[in-house]
């Protein structure tokens, strides 16, 4: 560690250098290479910093940053704390890989706009980060609406009337739902509990009883649109329009998952695991997320769009941490954060890869995509990496969110919830799976001669027959997909490292 | 010498650089002098606010005749603070005017634009700074008199300005009208004309039928001025067709000081503990205040002209104070005086902002703004975060309002009410998003040679938007000084009352 460096200091410096960097790039705006430049070198310092934080933290330092009160009372207040540092890292450095990705993306695809895109996805990372660090709830809102307002104009970024409708829905639904759910549920809390400070154990047990907690806890849920619980939902296939690269960090990592954030840190902080069990309030916010669970997965089935399948399949994988919120359980907690990041790393690649067939090939619907694996290998192989973590089996990451769900499930006793959730699994194999099967084992769909009945061996992948998309976009996708595998390994130490927060 | 005299002068000094800037011929000059009072009022204002949150209560005897005979100028924390309010506002417009009052008044015209100003300006300090009953009749009128004017003058940008000052006087004179009346009869039962005196003796006859009376007409009367719906006729064509400029500080002060007026009587003249009164404040003012708050959001939806588009909004904001008094409780009162000072400026800025639209494109309809997010980009980020502020984002001015609205709902019990104030908020987002998005995501129209609004006028609207971030992000001081104006409103009315002979 340097001399001099303070945990406040690099824990200001983290929710600033991302705002700073939106700055220097709108200064750059002539010159495509220096922007550039600047945006991967600013996502790597930030990933840098946290990383700082996470070791000074595991060193036990106890970073805090205090500044003006927003309103009386309630100042906005940074603090360091093992959830906030899981999604900060995982943002992050996610966000080095985009950055990448973006520059292929956007140059190859000689995209308009691209400076205000930069700049936007800046200032959404300055929010993400606050997010993040947030010590209390209206820090967290703060930042959450910030996040909201600076990814419209990326969702809008095309400018056509497709894209204003959608951005109008995207907007409308985010914005409608915390200010119409959230803010009261916030207010309310403040003025029970006199308090807004995440606090180890929860605030609000024996303040509020009965049917009011259930009510308070349902505002919370739904109020908190990014985590796209259904009916509030539409903004995410609507915010689909978007370039990849959002779709893929955003729409996959920083946007929705500040959402499944914010319903943790509820539950953890807020209500505190002990409260949540006590009242049987969370049980039927258990079902309502099952139900968006199952729902938005067989939607998914039905969607041919790429981009929608994995727009639904994601609002299908938010309601699994909303879900293990709601089993109100240690192991369920446990396994909400697990999920936040295995499925970060999944859907990002996912979504890197549907960018790269859509670059190489000019494809969006999965019914043209047969055969494509054999020319773009590598983009599949990605796909199929991160599908097997998305769908859940080990050795990938997404086994041991399934894991500690279904052992939540089973510690608060509801056992229907693992069928949930097995029907889950089921669902998106069906609904990932074939599209890499169909990539491999079919012919191109323009090869009019059916290869078989010729008795050649054309499926055969060779170099020369590679047609993959530009290396800036295929690497990072190939990254991401060998993370999702790797974070396996990493799981104990993540389930150990979130238990800190919800031990006595 | 001066300090002594500070609270009267700050009425003075523009009442008397009024007919002066009529006297001069050159419309710089005119404009100076105005700057200057404006900037005068606004340093005194500060001044006054100041000494009575750390003296407490200043009563200033005009002429040296003790009240309640004399008239008596009277300022608490409430008052002070709403002194403060007219004249940021009014300085802040008045430098603005320069260049959008040169392009939009005939020039032989611009002295008298700002005599009426000035006038207007004046008799609104006087209306917030008196404890004189009747010489706030009088204030009144001078201020609405030269507001009539002020929008009427907007008739060399088109014509049906002149229609709409001819209603606004109507409606306004019906108004002080029915305050007079309303005013006589208290008079008569109490014989005095000061405000503190007046309600130390209402308070041993809450049930006469008299006062009753004499209670409903000042509130009507008032209703008129502050807009309350459906008392708001007169106010859309009147923002509408008014001079930019003026539109802007009339927005942002004009139903403030009615806001004012009605709080004193609502709350230090007569008190809330009376039946009358808190039946008239649950079953009159809040239900006509969530009428506001919806239909006159769901109005301005349909608007395509953005000045008549944010007169409907300042008619739902009304509505939002309405809630805010119905309350009856020091939070609600607290809400309501913040989110005067938060409304004011920034509805005030979003007409400033408007006016710079106009003074590049000759039009305020909504089509004219496409294209301005790259064209003008300095007026619409400002007018985007005064947007943001009317919904109630947070690090907004608009998001302290909320939150304390919502708190003093909570407290109250008052759920649904909770609802409705944040449910408005997002019909705003409804009205505004439409601007935005034709500002920033549609192109610009060909052959358009827009270009950025000048320095004269961006400055000021650039103080109103940065106060509303500031303050939006650190409300310490706004807030506290409006829980102190609650207070003196709300539980120590009398503090302070001059020792006096019997009756």
């Amino acid at each position: 560690m340097m001399p001099g460096m303070t945990p406040e200091f690099v824990l200001g410096l983290v929710l600033l250098l991302p705002g700073f960097g939106a700055i220097l790039i709108g200064g750059a705006d002539r010159s495509p290479n220096l922007r550039d430049a600047i945006s991967l070198l600013i996502a790597t310092a930030l990933c840098g910093a946290v990383v700082w934080l996470l070791m000074d933290h595991l060193a036990g330092g106890m970073a805090q940053l205090q500044m003006m009160e927003i309103v009386q009372g309630l100042p906005i207040l940074f603090v360091v704390e093992p959830l906030g540092l899981i999604f900060a890292t995982l943002a992050s450095a996610l966000w080095i890989v985009i950055t990448a990705y973006s520059i292929g993306y956007m140059r190859s695809n000689n995209e308009p706009h691209q400076t205000r895109f930069y700049i936007c996805f800046a200032v959404a990372m300055t929010s993400t980060m606050g997010i993040a660090f947030a010590g209390n709830m209206i820090t967290l809102f703060l930042f959450y609406e910030m996040l909201t307002l600076s990814t419209y104009p990326l969702v809008v970024h095309y400018e056509t009337d497709a894209a204003r409708r959608a951005g109008r829905v995207y907007l409308g639904v985010l914005l409608s739902s915390s200010i119409l759910f959230l803010l009261p549920a916030i207010i309310w809390t403040w003025s029970i509990t006199g308090t807004l400070d995440f606090t180890k154990g929860g605030i609000l047990s024996g303040k509020i009883e009965g049917p009011q907690a259930a009510i308070l806890f349902a505002l919370y849920l739904f109020g908190t649109g990014k985590a796209a619980l259904m009916p509030f939902h539409r903004w995410l296939p609507a915010a689909m329009v978007a370039p990849t690269p959002v779709s893929a960090f955003l729409h996959a990592v920083a946007v929705v998952k500040a959402g499944v954030f914010t319903v943790l840190k509820v539950g953890v902080y807020i209500f505190g695991v002990g409260f949540l069990a006590t009242m049987n309030v969370s049980e039927w916010m258990a079902w309502a997320a099952a139900f968006s669970l199952i729902v938005a997965s067989i939607i998914a089935l039905r969607k041919d769009d790429l981009k929608s399948r994995l727009a639904y399949s994601t609002i299908a994988q938010l309601a699994y941490v909303t879900l293990g919120v709601s089993l109100a359980t240690v192991m369920g907690m446990v396994g909400g954060v697990m999920q936040l990041v295995a499925h970060a790393l999944g859907k990002i690649t996912l979504f890197m890869c549907a960018g790269a067939i859509y670059l190489a090939s000019g494809k969006k619907n999965i019914s043209e995509m047969r055969g494509l694996g054999r020319v773009m290998p590598f983009t599949f192989g990605a796909f199929l990496l991160a599908a097997l973590s998305i769908v859940g089996i080990p050795p990938s990451g997404g086994a041991w969110s399934k894991w500690f769900l279904m052992m939540g499930a089973a510690d608060s006793g509801q056992h229907i919830m693992i069928g949930v959730w097995i029907v889950s699994s089921l669902l998106s194999i069906a609904y990932l799976i074939p599209i890499v099967a169909r990539g491999f084992f079919l012919p191109l769909q323009d090869q009019k001669d059916r290869p078989q009945s010729q008795g050649r061996e054309i499926s055969v992948i060779s170099l020369a027959n590679m047609r993959e998309a530009p290396l800036w976009c295929v690497v990072p996708a190939c990254i991401t997909a060998i993370l999702s595998v790797l974070i396996y390994f990493a799981g104990p130490a993540i389930a150990g490292f979130v238990l800190t927060t919800l031990g006595p | 010498m001066i300090m002594a005299h500070l609270p009267v002068l700050e009425v003075m000094i523009p009442l008397l650089a009024a007919p002066l800037c009529a006297l001069l011929q050159r419309p710089l000059l005119a404009w100076g002098l105005a700057v200057a009072s404006a900037l005068f009022a606004l340093g005194g204002s500060l001044v006054l606010l100041a000494q009575v949150l750390s003296a407490g209560v200043i009563s200033y005897h005009l002429g040296d005749w003790a009240p309640p005979w004399g008239i008596e100028f009277r300022l608490d924390a409430a008052n002070s603070f709403v002194l403060v309010i007219v004249s940021l506002i009014g300085a802040v417009c008045t430098i603005y005017g320069r260049e959008s009052i040169a392009k939009e008044i005939a020039h032989e015209d611009q002295p008298l634009f700002y005599t009426m100003l000035l006038l207007c300006f004046a008799g609104m300090l006087g209306v917030v700074s008196t404890g004189d009953a009747f010489n706030l009749f009088v204030f009144l009128e001078i201020c609405s008199l030269s507001a009539y004017v002020l929008v009427a003058m907007g008739a060399a940008r088109d014509r049906r300005a002149l229609t709409a000052a001819f209603t606004y006087l109507l409606l306004g004179t019906i108004g002080a009208t029915f305050y007079l009346i309303g005013l006589g009869f208290i008079y008569a039962l109490t014989g005095t004309l000061n405000m503190a005196d007046m309600a130390v003796r209402i308070a041993g006859i809450a049930d006469s039928s008299t006062l009753q009376v004499g209670f409903a007409f000042i509130i009507i009367g008032f209703g008129l001025k502050l807009a309350i719906f459906p008392l708001h006729q007169w106010l859309p064509n009147a923002y509408t067709y008014a001079p930019s400029m003026a539109s802007a500080f009339l927005a942002g002060t004009a139903t403030k000081v009615a806001v004012y007026a009605s709080l004193r009587f609502l709350y230090t003249i007569f008190i809330p503990g009376f039946h009358f009164e808190a039946q008239t404040l649950q079953y009159l003012f809040l239900p006509l205040g969530l009428a506001a708050i919806f239909i006159a959001s769901i109005v301005a939806i349909y608007q395509t002209n953005m000045k008549r588009l944010l007169a409907y909004s300042s008619i739902a904001q009304v509505g939002y104070l309405l809630v805010g008094v119905s309350f009856a409780n020091i939070t609600g009162l607290m809400a309501t005086i913040l989110h005067l000072f938060n409304h004011a400026i920034m509805k005030s800025g979003l007409f400033l902002a408007v006016g710079c639209v106009i003074y590049r494109t000759g039009s305020c309809s909504i089509t004219a703004f496409r294209g301005l997010g790259h064209t003008m980009p300095w007026t619409m980020a400002a007018f985007v975060i005064g947007a943001l502020s009317m919904i109630g984002v947070p690090a907004t001015v608009g998001f302290i309002s909320k939150w304390y609205l919502v708190l003093a709902a909570l407290e109250r019990g008052w759920w649904p009410v909770a609802f409705a104030i944040v449910a408005g908020s997002l019909l705003a987002l409804l009205y505004f998003g439409r601007v935005i998005e034709a500002a920033y995501f549609q192109p610009t129209p060909e052959g358009s040679a827009v270009i950025e609004a000048p320095f004269g006028m961006l400055a000021p609207l650039w103080v109103l938007t940065i106060s509303c971030l500031a303050l939006g992000i650190d409300s310490e001081l706004t807030v506290s000084v409006a829980r102190a104006a609650a207070e003196a409103l709300f539980l120590d009315p009398h503090a302070g009352l001059p020792e006096r002979a019997g009756p």
